[in-house]
């Protein structure tokens, strides 16, 4: 059992947690992964270990409530204890000083990026951070981001803060302009790590991507989150979640993480009709 | 002399019952059934099938026992060789091992061995009477040792090792004990609440077990060396699925057989939603491969709703790996064989799902390495068959996550651990290796016969040590 020792609400359904992990905390590096299931018939849900104390014994996780699973995550509060936890999983990244980097995020995938940008900074490289969220009350990690950034741009998609539109808009006029960076590291939603794939490849960046591919155990076993990377199949549970993203195949990808939605839409709604059964009774 | 009995078949489940449940297939004797079925051992001198077990499990005796209506004594009797009865009695071949030696095979029918000893296993589970003796010296431990990995290997070694007076710790990487016995094997095959109580008979030697550690991440080999255990045990299995490696193998709809198997049997997908975890299984089923997990896999689809499900094999009935036993259940249940017929690849819709798989029909040729007739594909033979869902079981690889964290671990052509076949013992010294890591993917009682060999390797190995001084 893993008591939660911290929850945060970051945005409208967005929370971190930090949780009790001593041995994953010992062992976490940027990029590592891990899997929780909530109870007994949870499913396994991969998540990227966005901080780590290993003094504490702590872990930090983010999230955004999607489906149900995710949704339940977020009922917890501190004292509540998570069943299972199994970590660090992946390959870390090898992360080394270089001139600069840019570090673009969207949505909740700031979180997953931070480790890698406090590394990078902790190295002395440069860190220019680009965050985006579809509007100002969803952008989330400001102050970690800062901490760790030499600059941080602001995106929102509607405008409301900062730079009016996409990351990977922000993105193309900072290459534009003559930014040069020696990697760019994406993450983000799928669609959008893609477009800064297309916006990298066009000044002939290198680009690190982050996928969040559909697992079961984690560890290799099943081949649930196999990818196309430069035309062969790989696990991104093993070998990833990390690629070059200019070598991934995002259109297979993509579908791929279509392969349950009708289940997943089940779920939820017998998890909201539940939900409303009990406030109901609550009234 | 007494009329020649004929060997008593077990009662099992109506097919057409059956596909719509995941409950187990074979039900066991009643007790009548196996005192008789016992009393056609005719106690043969040279005990042949003694010989054919891998783990020397004592079998005329316990037979013996059965036969006299001593159940409980038939139990304890196997126990002093083999900690999972309740497991093998229901998945090892015993047709290629205790039964093809016994004697009574050369002119009619062997004693059902397996049979027995699951009536065993289940009378004193039913009983509720398993008393496990504790170590030998729990106070004054001989030594620690760490098994990686809790299926039958690490199982069956950590039970031998506790026996011996060893304190035992099972690292296990999924939130579930079991390995294979939990993830691969259906429920209908083998009931997980048999699993949870071997595993809970194991913990009674004494053996702690921990859950979600996957060593080589979670802690390392040398972390494991530095926090005082003696001797490890890497029991870490085949776990790396294959594919075939032809077009199309990423379409929705196209899963390893472990991934398939894993969803249903060891996040109990097949009570979807109850269990948060999916699986979507189409009307038309593919399973690619002729072993046990491949008839595990159609079974499963047969009882997730599947409409229509086909084994899609390159050889011929003759060289399909599955036991006999489970290609006749799955016939019976309205599996199809497609045999000679290999898959070349797999089409897709606009949406990236599976429409449809095309084949190439195959014949045989001259014997290959493995002695089998090799499949040759027939030119111009292609064809392609309607489904919408392709399961892909054509054998698992030794999982590599943890043996590539041990510097110095010597490493076969496929990835597995080699050992010295008289000690378990691996190239890096107080390390040990069994089971399908070793072998590559093979069965239960292998490995369980492996992890017992390595229980001996390494109580020579800490002994030795000892006498050293260390």
């Amino acid at each position: 059992m893993h008591r939660i020792i911290k929850k945060e609400e970051l945005a409208p359904r967005i929370k971190l947690f930090v949780v009790e992990a001593r041995e994953v905390a010992e062992h976490a590096r940027p990029g590592h992964f891990f899997v929780l299931r909530i109870h007994d018939h949870g499913e396994r849900i991969p998540l990227t270990i966005a901080d780590s104390d290993p003094k504490a014994g702590t872990i930090t996780m983010v999230f955004q409530e999607v489906g149900k699973s995710t949704c339940e995550l977020g009922t917890l509060e501190e004292g509540d204890a998570i069943l299972d936890i199994v970590g660090p999983l992946g390959t870390p990244r090898d992360i080394r000083r270089l001139d600069t980097v840019v570090c673009v995020a969207g949505g909740v995938g700031v979180a997953p990026i931070y480790p890698e940008a406090k590394a990078f900074h902790q190295l002395g490289t440069k860190v220019v951070s680009i965050i985006g969220a579809q509007t100002k009350d969803l952008l989330i990690f400001q102050d970690r981001m800062e901490a760790v950034s030499d600059e941080v741009h602001y995106c929102t998609d509607d405008g409301s803060y900062g730079y009016h539109g996409f990351v990977t808009g922000l993105l193309h006029d900072l290459l534009a302009g003559g930014l040069r960076p020696d990697e760019v590291v994406a993450i983000g939603p799928l669609p959008m790590m893609r477009a800064a794939c297309r916006v990298t490849a066009e000044f002939g960046v290198k680009t690190i991507v982050s996928l969040n591919a559909i697992m079961v155990d984690g560890t290799g076993m099943c081949g649930s989150c196999r990818v196309t990377v430069d035309g062969k199949t790989m696990f991104s549970c093993v070998e990833g979640p990390a690629f070059d993203g200019h070598k991934v195949d995002f259109d297979e990808l993509m579908a791929r993480q279509t392969r349950f939605l009708a289940e997943e839409k089940l779920a939820m709604e017998r998890y909201k009709a539940h939900a409303e059964g009990c406030k109901c009774r609550r009234k | 002399m007494p009329a020649k009995v004929d060997r008593h078949l077990m009662p099992k489940q109506d097919p057409r019952e059956r596909i719509r449940n995941f409950n187990e297939v074979a039900l066991g004797y009643p007790a009548e059934i196996a005192v008789e079925e016992a009393k056609r051992c005719i106690g043969c001198p040279k005990r042949p099938c003694v010989a054919g077990c891998p783990v020397e499990v004592d079998i005329p005796s316990f037979v013996k026992l059965i036969s006299e209506g001593k159940f409980a004594e038939a139990a304890a009797k196997i126990k002093e060789k083999n900690s999972l009865p309740a497991i093998c009695g229901r998945v090892c071949p015993q047709e290629s091992q205790c039964e093809a030696r016994c004697t009574l095979g050369k002119k009619g029918k062997p004693v059902a061995i397996g049979a027995l000893e699951r009536f065993a296993a289940d009378y004193e589970r039913a009983l509720g009477a398993r008393d496990a003796q504790g170590p030998a010296s729990a106070h004054a431990c001989a030594g620690r040792v760490a098994v990686v990995g809790s299926g039958p290997a690490g199982l069956t070694c950590a039970a031998d090792l506790a026996r011996m007076g060893y304190s035992v710790v099972v690292f296990e990487s999924l939130h579930s004990t079991g390995g294979v016995l939990r993830y691969g094997i259906p429920e209908f095959r083998l009931p997980k609440i048999i699993v949870d109580e071997e595993v809970e008979y194991v913990k009674r030697l004494g053996v702690e077990i921990r859950t979600n550690t996957l060593v080589g991440k979670t802690l390392t080999v040398d972390e494991l060396f530095r926090d005082g255990f003696d001797a490890i045990f890497l029991g870490t299995g085949a776990g790396l699925p294959h594919f075939l490696g032809i077009p199309g193998e990423n379409l929705n709809g196209v899963y390893s057989a472990n991934e398939f198997l894993t969803r249903s049997n060891l996040m109990k997908a097949y009570l979807f939603p109850e269990y948060d975890t999916p699986i979507r299984v189409g009307k038309r089923v593919a399973v690619v491969g002729a072993g046990n997990v491949a008839m595990d896999a159609a079974r499963t689809a047969l009882r997730l709703g599947a409409e229509k499900v086909t084994i899609v094999y390159r050889r011929s009935r003759a060289e399909m790996p599955a036991r006999l036993e489970e290609i006749e259940n799955a016939e019976e249940e309205g599996v199809e064989l497609m045999l000679l017929t290999n898959p070349v690849r797999v089409l897709g819709d606009e949406r990236g799902w599976v429409r449809g798989m095309e084949c190439i029909r195959m014949e045989l040729g001259e014997p290959d390495e493995s002695g089998r007739r090799r499949p040759v594909p027939v030119p111009g033979s292609e064809f392609v068959i309607d489904v919408d869902t392709m399961i892909s079981a054509v054998g698992t690889d030794p999982n590599p996550l943890l043996v590539r964290s041990v510097p110095g671990l010597k490493l076969g052509r496929h990835g597995n651990v080699v050992i010295n076949e008289e000690t378990g013992e691996t190239s890096v010294p107080g390390i040990f290796a069994g089971g399908d890591i070793v072998t590559g993917s093979a069965t239960v009682i292998a490995a369980m016969g492996a992890g017992k060999l390595a229980a001996r390797g390494i109580d020579k190995f800490i002994r030795a040590k000892r006498e050293r001084g260390e």
